[in-house]
């Protein structure tokens, strides 16, 4: 752990044809923290994910993983990394033990370390009653926990984590960022992508990735406290006319409903946002409380790919 | 109620596809043509330019002008010339020649006598083709014969005699053969396959991320099939010899060891084709591609003799063609590994390349 960050890259950027699936992305993830990739599917996190494991060459740009050249030097670095894939990528006709003592012996450990670390994961991740079952017959939930003992078993620097939730009832999901604190406790590394904000949320820091470019980074905190507008929540009993009422104030950028409330994110040069808004919907003659809160993460994530949309260029 | 455009709908949508697949697409075109220009081209049962050699006893000029004629027939062409009976037999046996004109030194004296045969024609008798052409020569005048002929009731200048497999039993010729063409499409395809099948079920986009390295993939994924594969020759030399009384008469040894050379060969290009497929689906019509030649140009069916000289090229390349000549040789002949083991050396090559081939084409890259 010379190197200041575990993962360095510059202008990192993947074209596929006419399609760039990742844009000059530059990023410095330092070691032992959980840091998230949020971002829609198609937003580049997968490509970007696989250009750091060494499975895609770049377009353009360079990264460093664990002081080590991608692609270039991708073989040394395989052996320090661990990548659990988007879609299980374990054996279906093999069963759990069979699956990890494969993997085991893929990684080069010793027998008797092999056999100690199997044993281990199964205990670790619950798996202890599936040992002989098919893994293609496992659940969701089960299958993930295989994934992550998988990558996981050769003790890692560094983990790379491809949306491991997107097939996971909630309390699995909850189990698995447990084990995912524990490892990084442990000194482990973890770039983990996700659609999910929950999940965003739990991340140390975090980047947004919106069709392949980065437009915001920072720890969740410091992404909501400096959202560039002001976030309004409005209760009424009409909402759908108080959306079409706030749609028609220029100042308003966007409104999502949250159950039965809506957020709304107000340029943040609009003095006296609640007046302004409580104004136009008693000319409306909707009854409405409004009232100005804290941004969430979704209020981030709109913000941040609004403002590249309707902004013409790339800052 | 049946809707007329709901199913033209499927069929336009169906032909789309079609022809988007180029390789399906390919095939509909590609193996009508295979076909035919390989059957019209190779499959040619009146078999000339056999490869013969002679040993002229007689050495008269009556006895040069007999080989001469029997050259003319194009039934024959001479690549050889020696002096005993023994040692047409053993060029017979290492597969140089299929026929060895055999001139006995009473050669003039016979043709005066003219109840007695001319000469002898030493014939391969493994492939019941070559062995009808042969017979054709049977009959071949020779000068200052002609008139006493008609006289003595047709006797024949030459006497043939078949070797190998004389009931001419046409299993006897196939099943050796057979022990290729069978590991030609099972290797190929499954070796093909094993490799495909993991990108397709997205196992390889987690392999390639281990330290595994191609050499220890590709090795690792053609072993168990070598075994398969002596597993194969077994079952089929046993139901062989038990079943069709197919004469064993090599070296088992030298049957195996010809078999492994044939089966790295064809499990090499089954990786290979792993690097272009895209999906099982494909990698099974490529093999197709390749299994068609290998049957219709390797002489399994044909002999190599008969085709014209582009198939006979492309005989030469493909592995099975080394594969039969070496099999028949040793099983139906009696060859041993040494006499025949000049059709491996190509093998060795074909193993090499396509191996080489599929190291560099293989990358432990999505892209």
């Amino acid at each position: 752990m010379d190197e200041p960050y575990a993962i360095e890259s510059n202008d990192l950027t993947r074209r596929f044809g006419t399609l760039t699936a990742v844009d000059h992305v530059t990023l410095r993830i330092p070691h032992a923290q959980i840091y998230g990739f949020l971002g829609p599917n198609g937003s580049g996190k997968s490509t970007t994910i696989r250009m750091l494991c060494g499975l895609l060459a770049p377009s353009e740009g360079n990264a460093t993983v664990l002081g080590l050249q991608v692609p270039k030097q991708a073989e040394i670095l395989r052996s320090k990394i661990g990548y659990m894939t988007q879609k299980f990528s374990l054996y279906d006709d093999l069963t759990v033990r069979e699956n990890l003592e494969f993997i085991g012996e893929v990684y080069s450990l010793p027998r008797h370390r092999r056999h100690q670390r199997v044993g281990e994961l199964l205990e670790r991740y619950d798996l202890g009653d599936q040992t002989d079952q098919y893994a293609g017959t496992m659940s969701g939930g089960q299958r993930q926990r295989l994934a992550l003992a998988a990558a996981t078993l050769h003790e890692p620097e560094l983990l790379f984590l491809d949306e491991p939730t997107s097939a996971v009832d909630p309390q699995s999901r909850r189990d698995f960022w447990e084990s995912l604190f524990a490892l990084c406790d442990a000194g482990t590394t973890i770039l983990v992508s996700t659609h999910y904000m929950d999940e965003a949320e739990r991340c140390h820091s975090l980047a947004i990735l919106d069709r392949g470019a980065l437009v915001a980074e920072g720890p969740p905190r410091k992404l909501k406290s400096e959202i560039s507008e002001t976030v309004l929540e409005i209760e009424a009993e009409q909402l759908r006319a108080a959306r079409t009422a706030l749609d028609r104030i220029d100042a308003v950028e966007s409104v999502a409903q949250l159950g039965p409330r809506l957020h709304a994110l107000i340029e943040a040069d609009l003095e006296h946002p609640e007046q302004t808004v409580r104004a136009v919907l008693d000319e409306q003659g909707i009854e409405a409380r409004v009232e100005k809160v804290e941004a969430g993460l979704e209020d981030v994530f709109v913000s941040v790919t609004r403002r590249r949309e309707t902004s013409p260029a790339r800052p | 109620m049946i809707s007329i455009s709901r199913g033209t709908a499927i069929a336009r949508k169906e032909l789309r596809q079609l022809l988007r697949d180029r390789l399906t697409f390919g095939m509909i075109i590609g193996i009508p043509l295979l076909q035919m220009t390989l059957f019209g081209y190779a499959i040619n049962t009146d078999v000339r330019h056999l490869r013969a050699a002679v040993a002229d006893q007689a050495g008269t000029q009556r006895s040069r002008m007999l080989v001469a004629d029997a050259e003319a027939s194009q039934v024959i062409d001479v690549v050889d010339h020696v002096d005993t009976a023994q040692q047409l037999r053993a060029r017979l046996r290492d597969g140089s020649i299929h026929v060895g004109v055999l001139i006995p030194r009473d050669f003039e004296r016979r043709i005066q006598d003219g109840s007695r045969v001319a000469a002898q024609l030493l014939v391969d008798g493994s492939d019941p083709l070559i062995l009808q052409s042969a017979l054709g020569l049977r009959a071949l005048p020779v000068a200052g014969r002609e008139r006493r002929n008609r006289r003595f009731g047709g006797m024949q200048t030459f006497e043939v005699r078949a070797y190998y497999n004389p009931e001419r039993r046409s299993e006897v010729q196939i099943i050796p053969g057979l022990i290729g063409v069978i590991l030609t499409m099972t290797m190929v395809l499954f070796t093909a396959v094993a490799i495909v099948r993991e990108r397709e079920r997205g196992n390889l986009e987690l392999l390639i991320t281990t330290p595994v390295r191609t050499i220890e993939l590709m090795t690792g994924k053609i072993v168990p099939y070598i075994g398969i594969g002596l597993i194969q020759v077994t079952l089929v030399l046993l139901v062989g010899s038990i079943l069709f009384r197919v004469p064993i008469r090599g070296e088992l040894s030298d049957i195996y060891l010809a078999a492994l050379a044939f089966i790295m060969a064809s499990l090499s290009f089954g990786l290979l084709i792993s690097t272009f497929a895209r999906s099982q689906f494909q990698a099974a019509q490529m093999t197709l591609f390749f299994f068609l030649p290998s049957i219709l140009l390797s002489g399994f069916m044909f002999p190599y003799d008969g085709m014209p000289r582009p198939a006979q090229w492309i005989a030469e390349v493909l592995p099975l063609t080394h594969f039969v000549r070496m099999i028949r040789g040793i099983i139906l002949r009696g060859a041993s590994i040494g006499e025949v083991g000049a059709e491996a050396i190509p093998l060795a090559i074909f193993f090499a390349a396509t191996l080489a081939l599929a190291l560099t084409r293989f990358r432990k890259r999505l892209d």
